[in-house]
């Protein structure tokens, strides 16, 4: 009796409490992937440069500040240089310059490495094809995959944010905060604003993710990936950057990373920071969509 | 009902890659409980036609069941009871081996986490891994990595295991351990496809054989069946090679061959004692008379051609 059940057991198990244990195992599946990412140790000494560098921005900023206050000279150029000239006035200042700063390189290599190696780092070491005997599901694998990607996007980002925050509670002083429209705000409202560019800036790299993972989906070289990303990345910054090429800018997908600085100003402009999200939400969408397409479509031949 | 009584059936089933046939409309059938050893020289599309029931890869064209299930469409809902391993082991070599499985027990929605540790533990067992559980992969020996991706095969009670050259690149007795797992799985009536390009690595387990050359399945049937596909030759030691060769040809015995004081021929459904006394009556001296089979070695190498790589 027991031998002719054998056989029927795994369907009839999977099927008898389907909805709970559906979840159960995509949760286990997803913390799984997690684990794997956030206990590598490449990706543990990613993010231990992420800690390190709004840390020594704080730190040489606090040596190079005139004694004082006030912002000396004519700052660095950068779309960053607005924040410089608050900082010595204001510690909470510290974490838009460093998300700023970050935004140019840091940040999206973090989010490059992670992306380009999530399907092409399975494929170059062949667990894809066991992942998928397992079977993993090809879209359920994908969607794990993302969801990893946007919780090291939000990790990363918002690494930089609260250690840049502690930073500049500690070297600089702290009070009300004055926007770059001259209001002063309480520091409560100012540390809000934190929190909503923090979220803004993890939107934008769970975009970038998005691509990453899309690229990811042509190779099975996690570093041919990452390089592609990157490059796509600086030719991005470096278009938005030429006067003649104003008209496709708005296109870019780094175009509006560092609009977050509206979110500094009183009143908020809404219709910029709206830009924005809508064009995250779109390269998300839509790089999404090509993983997608490919990754079902294609065979699997690492 | 034929289907059900199938573990792995095709139809038609091709593949081609940029205009070349890697599989060229292959039918197979695959008795459940049986250990079906799937042979053929290096490329000449098994491994194709394995990614292609696993759902790694598409069809071109054609069709095929697993356990009554067509794939690749059906692949996620069959494959939790298919235990398989596929050109070589692969793993993260970051990982330890209990790490290993666990990412892959993790992946299938349909094991549940609490009985996780139970299966990874009996499956490493099972492979006599338990003590290297802690070590990382990478620093595996060959034989390890290769048993530890039975391992991961065996993770879950499965009805079907399909082994892709699984003993590519071991020592002897590597291979004999091999061998001897595919032989406790088999007892435990579990059917077993697998494929290599040596006959003699799976001919001592093997209850039925498909041979591949060029992307076509060239013969298909159980051991004994293909024993009876090859030809017995009667070979005569006489001095007359010249008579016996008439009373041959008086006989109709196909493909003759003289040697300088032996002749052979295709014993076809002649009986020996008839020829011997055909010889005598007509005069040639018998020195020695023999019937003989070909080896299944030879048979296979008759039916995938002297390949420069049959032999490695």
């Amino acid at each position: 009796m027991s031998t002719i059940s054998r056989a029927e057991v795994p369907a009839a198990a999977t099927d008898g409490r389907e909805p709970a244990a559906h979840v159960r195992g995509n949760l286990r599946f997803f913390l799984n992937e997690l684990r794997l990412v956030f206990f590598r140790r490449r990706n543990q000494l990613l993010l231990a440069v992420v800690v390190l560098f709004p840390l020594l921005i704080g730190i040489g900023l606090k040596l190079a500040a005139p004694h004082g206050g006030g912002g000396g000279g004519g700052g660095p150029a950068s779309g960053g240089a607005a924040f410089f000239n608050q900082l010595a006035g204001n510690g909470v200042f510290l974490t838009f310059i460093a998300l700023s700063l970050l935004l140019i390189l840091v940040l999206p290599v973090v989010i490059a490495v992670i992306s380009g190696d999530s399907v092409a780092g399975e494929a170059g070491y062949g667990t894809l094809r066991y992942l998928l005997t397992v079977p993993a599901g090809r879209t359920r694998l994908l969607a794990v995959k993302y969801l990893t990607i946007v919780v090291w996007a939000v990790t990363a980002t918002v690494i930089v944010s609260a250690v840049a925050l502690v930073v500049g509670v500690i070297l600089f002083p702290v009070g009300p905060v004055t926007l770059l429209s001259g209001t002063t705000v309480s520091l409560g409202a100012g540390l809000v604003r934190v929190l909503l560019v923090t979220l803004y800036v993890c939107a934008a790299m769970a975009a970038l993710g998005a691509i990453g993972l899309a690229v990811s989906t042509f190779t099975e070289h996690s570093i041919g990936a990452i390089a592609a990303v990157m490059i796509l990345v600086v030719a991005s910054e470096v278009v938005d950057q030429i006067p003649q090429f104003a008209s496709v800018a708005p296109y870019l997908p780094t175009h509006w990373w560092n609009s977050f600085d509206s979110l500094l100003r009183t009143p908020v402009d809404t219709t910029t920071l709206w830009h924005g999200l809508l064009s995250f939400g779109v390269y998300a969408a839509l790089f999404c969509a090509i993983a997608w397409a490919r990754f079902t479509s294609g065979d699997v031949t690492s | 009902m034929a289907a059900e009584a199938l573990a792995i059936s095709s139809e038609g089933l091709t593949k081609r890659f940029r205009g070349q046939l890697a599989v060229d409309h292959i039918d197979l059938a695959v008795p459940r409980g049986a250990v079906y050893g799937f042979l053929g020289p290096n490329g000449s599309g098994k491994t194709t036609t394995i990614r292609m029931l696993l759902g790694l890869a598409y069809p071109t064209s054609g069709t095929a069941e697993l356990l009554g299930v067509p794939v690749p469409d059906g692949a996620v809902s069959v494959l939790s009871r298919v235990g398989s391993l596929v050109e070589g082991p692969a793993f993260y070599p970051y990982l330890s081996g209990w790490d290993n499985l666990a990412r892959y027990d993790a992946a299938d929605r349909s094991a549940s986490s609490k009985s996780a540790a139970a299966r990874i533990g009996q499956a490493l067992e099972r492979v006599g891994l338990t003590a290297a559980a802690k070590k990382r992969y990478r620093n595996y020996s060959l034989g390890m990595k290769q048993r530890l991706a039975i391992a991961a095969g065996l993770l879950r009670p499965r009805e079907l295991i399909i082994l892709d050259e699984p003993t590519n690149g071991l020592d002897p007795q590597g291979t004999r351990e091999v061998r001897a797992l595919i032989r406790q799985i088999a007892a435990e009536g579990i059917t077993v496809f697998v494929s290599s390009h040596l006959l003699a690595e799976v001919e001592q387990v093997c209850s039925h054989v498909g041979v591949m050359r060029v992307g076509k399945l060239v013969f298909q049937g159980s051991l004994p069946e293909l024993r009876h596909t090859g030809a017995a030759r009667i070979t005569v030691a006489t001095a007359d090679v010249a008579a016996a060769a008439k009373v041959f040809g008086k006989l109709g015995l196909a493909d003759p061959a003289q040697g300088e004081d032996t002749i052979t021929a295709e014993l076809g459904d002649a009986e020996p004692e008839v020829i011997c006394a055909e010889l005598v009556h007509a005069g040639v001296g018998v020195r020695g008379l023999s019937v003989e089979s070909p080896s299944l070695e030879d048979l296979f190498v008759g039916l995938t051609g002297e390949g420069f790589d049959v032999d490695h």
